[in-house]
């Protein structure tokens, strides 16, 4: 249980948000970030390689 | 009963149909075309995974009710794990959407599954929505009462009143949800039914 809550600690949640503001825009940190990890799974999506794609291709 | 009395049935002319759009090897294909093989195809069927626990878990807090998951450790683990497959849900459904978008995959008379998608979309938003203010804790308090001024300026305060804990609690664990599933079995249908859609390259008949 300590352990856990040792690890609870690495994100202090009792704190007001982070908020980013730019122009109009103002964000959350946490929207932020995971909007940064939706544009990082696309790229990453379509780039890397799918498991056992050259050999489905030899055998079309 | 005549020949022509039975294909006059609507029993008869449903399966008929049914059977004629979606023959069982259409409905679970063994195979699927070579350029299927990409991750950016894993996260439509991410989405489908991560709505059934939503669901799974969401009938689970249904069962055993607010006093359960606010006070109980195992309570806790299990509203974790509805919100947490929400996330999950969310992220993989936009960035299915984006590779739909980008593949324009509503080509080739597909429009019904983007729409049903689009659809399915906004009635998640709702979902999610109606969910934040059914918490009963403070955050719900928070999120609803900064919520009713934007809705009631629409004038749809008048039947959907986000202060309304019953209200809002019956949308979202019986509407929404029931809006929700129904829309998202006619979008894989529809995915089933006109098959995956080629890259330009095939549809424009060029060789690679
Ligand atoms: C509950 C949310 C959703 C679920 C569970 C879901 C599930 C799926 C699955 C399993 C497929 C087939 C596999 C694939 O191509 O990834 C698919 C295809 C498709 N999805 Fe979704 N989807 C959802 C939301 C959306 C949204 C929001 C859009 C766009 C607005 C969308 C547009 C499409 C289109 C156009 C296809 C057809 C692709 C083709 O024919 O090649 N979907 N969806």
């Amino acid at each position: 249980m300590a352990y856990f809550w040792s690890l609870a600690a690495l994100i202090p949640l009792n704190n007001y948000g982070h908020y980013i503001h730019w122009g109009v825009i103002d964000i959350s940190l946490a929207n932020f970030i995971v909007i940064v990890l939706m544009i990082i799974a696309f790229i990453a999506a379509l780039f890397l390689p799918f498991p056992g794609r050259s050999r489905r291709k030899e055998s079309r | 009963m005549s020949t022509a009395e039975i294909e006059r049935q609507w029993t008869t002319r449903l399966r008929k149909r049914a059977t004629g759009h979606l023959p069982p090897e259409k409905l679970l294909p063994d195979t699927q075309p070579a350029y299927v093989s990409s991750w950016i195809y894993v996260f439509g069927v991410t989405t489908l995974a991560a709505l059934m626990l939503v669901i799974l878990s969401g009938i689970i807090l249904a069962i055993r009710g607010p006093q359960w998951w606010h006070s109980s450790s195992i309570g806790h683990f299990v509203n974790s794990t509805h919100l947490w497959s929400v996330e999950i849900f969310f992220f993989a459904m936009i960035v299915h959407l984006w590779g739909k978008f980008f593949m324009a995959a509503w080509r080739g008379g597909r429009s019904l599954t983007w729409v049903t998608g689009v659809v399915t979309f906004l009635a998640s938003v709702g979902t999610a929505f109606t969910g934040y203010v059914s918490q009963t804790n403070f955050d719900s308090q928070w999120i609803s009462t900064q919520a009713k001024d934007g809705i009631n300026a629409t004038g749809a305060g008048s039947i959907f009143n986000v202060l309304n804990l019953g209200q809002m609690l019956m949308w979202h664990i019986v509407l929404l949800p029931l809006a929700a599933v129904l829309l998202t079995t006619i979008h894989v249908l529809m995915v089933r039914v006109k098959g995956v859609v080629p890259p330009f390259e095939e549809q424009n008949g060029a060789t690679k």
